[in-house]
Parts: C-alpha cells; structure tokens; sequence
C-alpha cells in the first residue's frame, strides 16, 4: 500500500512540475492518435455515410465484416501493419518501420472500422427515418448522404471522440510498429508497459493519470455535447418513421 | 390533354403485405383529390406512389413531366439549421444558385406568414410551426401539384386551420392538391374529389358531393357511419 501511495505521490509531483520526459510523451501520444483519427475520420465519415444509404448485392457481407473489424486486436493491426511496413513487406519502401508514421498508419487501421461502422449505423437510421423526405426534395443518394452527415453532426462528434478514446487507449499496434522507442515512438501506454516491467511505477502511474485525465475529458466533452444538443432544443431520440 | 397522374393496375407489395391492390386512377390538373381510409388502407403508399418515392410491384404509374411536384409529409423534417436554409435547400437542390434560394426562402416564408422565424433554429419550432415552414419549402419551388400525407393531424387546432387555410390558397392559385386526411370535415372543405380505400384497394371514387350525400358502397357506407356518427 506504501509503494502505491508513495508512487502516486511521485506520479503527481511528476505531473504538476511538468516533467520532460512525461511531457514529451503525452505530447507524441496525443500528436499520433489526434493524426490517426483524422486520417480515419476523414476516410471513414464518407464510407460510413456511403454505406448507410448505399444498397447493393453482398452490402450484408460488407457490414458482417466491418462489423467484426470493430473487435480487431490492436496486436492483430500492429501485425499486419509491420508485415506490410517490414523491409521485405509491400510498403517496405518508404522506410516508416519504427517511426512515428508507422503508429499514427497503424492506429488509423485500428480507428477506421469504428468510425465508419459507427457513421454507418447513425447515417443508415437517419436515412430510414427521414432520407424520403429529402428524396423527395430532389437530392440524390450522394447528396442524400453528404446533408445527412451534416445533420447529424453532433451525434458524429460523439463518435468521433470515441474514436480517439480507441486510439489513445491501445497498445498493441503502437508497440509492434513504434517499437517503444525511447524518445522516438515511445507514447503513454507502451511506456505504463515499460515502466511497470522495470519497477519504475511512478513514472508509469503519472502515465495512468494523464490517460485517465484524457479519457475523462473526452467523456466530459461528449457529456457538454449532449446538452448543448438539448439546448438547442434537439431531441436525438426523437425519429420519424415514415407511414406505409 | 395529358393527365398530371396516370395510374393503371398498380399494386404494392411489402413482403408479404399488400398495401396496394390493382389500382387505377386518373388524375387531371387542378383537382384537389383527398384520400380517406381507414389505418393501414394504402394511403401514404398511394401517395409515395404518386410522388415517385415508390415503384409498383405491378402494373404503372406515369406523371406528367412539365408537372412539377412537391410533398409535404406528417411530420415533415428539419434540418438542424436555419429555417431560411432548410428552405433555400429545397431550392437549391432543384438548381437555384445559393444566394439566390436564399432570398427565394424569404419570400416563401413571407408567403405563409412567418418572416420572423428566418434566422430561428428549425428544429425548435413547434409542430404547426414546422408544417408552415414545410408548405413554404413546397411552395417556394413552385410546384404544378402538391401531395400531402395527413398534414395536420399532428396539430393543435389553431395551427390545423392555419395549414388548411394555406391549403386552400395554394389550390386558388392554380396549384393541384392531392392530400390524405382522417378529417372529414377538411376533407368536405377542400377536396374536389374523394377516393375511399380499403385494404389497399380503392372502393369508392367519388365528386365530393356525391361521396357525402349519394349512395356508397357498403364499405365507405360503414367508415362514414363511423367517423361522423
């Protein structure tokens, strides 16, 4: 008990005297997932939207598989990303193997089936709710899908921050293709990995806060975004369901 | 002279419900048709129909192309945006330039009488409030038909009068309406023509004033009896 409470003393003291090391890498986590999700984001809102509205033979195939991507292991992704990235691997000539890029592709791998199942699901429901009605204004299934990601724009913030909590929080990809190291590719939880390997727990306790403290400030944003959405007087559980 | 509506054998099926059963029909420009029938009687399906948003399982369905329509469902859909914009949308996916759709939403909420709402969230008007701002997004593209699914049975009476009276004036002015309604009253006020369905099917097709007063089929005897007994 002495250990935990005389680490979590360090961990703070760590903190509030903004310790270089731990600062740079909270910086290069943030920089890596941040870049991860909008890489994964961009790609994913218009396949997400595309997919909701789209209908085609083997579209149930598709989701079945999207779907299951959502439960990829980030091993799994770190894997596959340095087998692609290896020296005698299809991407092997751009030399990113244990580089920053290398993290932030990965992570975008491991992001892009939660963004875009997710975008898929909201955009599907808001399209069977009330796509006819713009149907009948005259816009066309692209156009259909592209006014329906802007209308749902909070609910997508929603998925959006989720997204990044998937990324920030993992560990196995980072680690496969950053190789952790020091410095370089070291980010917050390769290095809580480290630390509590080598003993070293206030460093990777300060680690565990800072994640948590993010973690709960996406949660606190997302909460701030619900109410503003009922602010605006904008009832998200309310659909209408067309008549037959 | 070519009808706005020609409907020959047309059924709809949804798996296996029928919602539409060999319908025929004609419809001519400047009719204000109602549709009336109980729950489930086909007529949201006939409407869609009509409005092109579904295809029949069986038979046809062909519109006068020149006729440009809109449609103003139950409980019509607002962006989460201006009211202006919601307008200036409809336009603009029809070809207006933005600025100008945007002018063009003005007038049209001038027309139904609530120019103070422009700048206001859409999706925090009341219901009676939404369905003006919809009837100024049909009327603003300026349409030869209008079809309306039940447009005021979600409203507060002040607001019904107010749709029904907007109603009245879009058809003065040339506008065709095709409209389902639970109301009968309405229906005696603003139809021209009445077609009663039933399962589906279309039993009675009638002037207004022959299906409230002349002999009916059994069916439309009895859904009379009921809503006005």
């Amino acid at each position: 008990m002495n250990t935990f409470t005389d680490s979590l003393t360090t961990a703070f003291s760590l903190i509030t005297s903004l310790d270089s090391t731990l600062a740079g890498i909270v910086v290069r986590s943030l920089a890596v997932s941040a870049t991860a999700c909008v890489l994964a984001s961009g790609l994913g809102l218009l396949l997400g939207a595309w997919l909701g509205v789209s209908r085609f033979k083997g579209r149930g195939a598709v989701l079945a598989l999207l779907n299951t991507a959502l439960a990829l292991p980030s091993v799994v992704v770190g894997l596959v990303v340095y087998l692609l990235l290896s020296r005698s691997g299809p991407l092997g000539f751009l030399g990113w193997l244990f580089s920053f890029k290398a993290m932030v592709l990965a992570q975008t791998v491991l992001v892009l089936p939660v963004v875009t199942a997710l975008v898929r699901q909201t955009i599907e429901d808001a399209d069977r709710s009330h796509g006819e009605q713009f149907v009948s204004l005259g816009a066309s299934r692209f156009i259909r899908s592209l006014i329906l990601l802007w209308d749902e724009r909070y609910a997508l913030l929603t998925v959006l921050i989720a997204a990044f909590g998937r990324a920030i929080s993992e560990v196995g990809a980072v680690m496969v293709v950053g190789g952790n190291i020091d410095g370089f590719t070291r980010v917050m939880t390769t290095s809580i990995a480290l630390e509590t390997s080598k003993g070293d727990l206030p460093l990777a306790l300060a680690l565990g806060v800072v994640l948590l403290a993010v973690v709960l400030l996406l949660n606190v944003v997302i909460g701030l975004l619900r109410r503003w959405r009922e602010a605006l007087g904008d009832h998200p559980a309310e659909r209408v369901v067309p008549a037959t | 002279m070519t009808p706005l509506f020609q409907v020959q054998s047309a059924s709809v099926q949804f798996g296996p419900v029928c919602a539409l059963a060999d319908c025929s029909m004609r419809i001519a420009a400047g009719e204000r048709l109602a549709l009336i029938g109980s729950n489930g009687s086909g007529k949201s399906t006939l409407l869609r129909l009509l409005h092109g948003l579904l295809k029949p399982s069986t038979g046809s369905v062909s519109a006068d192309p020149s006729a440009r329509q809109a449609m103003l469902f139950q409980r019509p859909y607002m962006l989460r945006t201006t009211v202006q914009n919601n307008i200036a949308l409809s336009l603009w996916l029809r070809g207006t330039d933005w600025r100008q759709a945007r002018q063009d939403a003005l007038v049209a909420l001038e027309r139904v009488g609530l120019p103070d709402l422009a700048g206001r969230n859409a999706k925090a008007l009341s219901g009676g409030q939404q369905q003006r701002v919809a009837l100024a997004r049909a009327w603003a593209c300026k349409p030869a038909v209008v079809l309306l699914d039940e447009p005021t049975s979600s409203l507060d009476p002040t607001a019904k009068r107010e749709v029904e009276r907007l109603m009245r004036e879009f058809a003065d002015s040339g506008m065709s309406l095709i409209f389902s309604s639970h109301n009968l009253g309405q229906v005696k006020r603003l139809a021209s023509r009445v077609v009663y369905l039933e399962h589906g099917r279309i039993v009675a097709d009638l002037p207004t004033h022959d299906f409230f007063n002349g002999p009916l089929p059994a069916a439309a005897e009895n859904f009379l009896k009921g809503e006005l007994g």
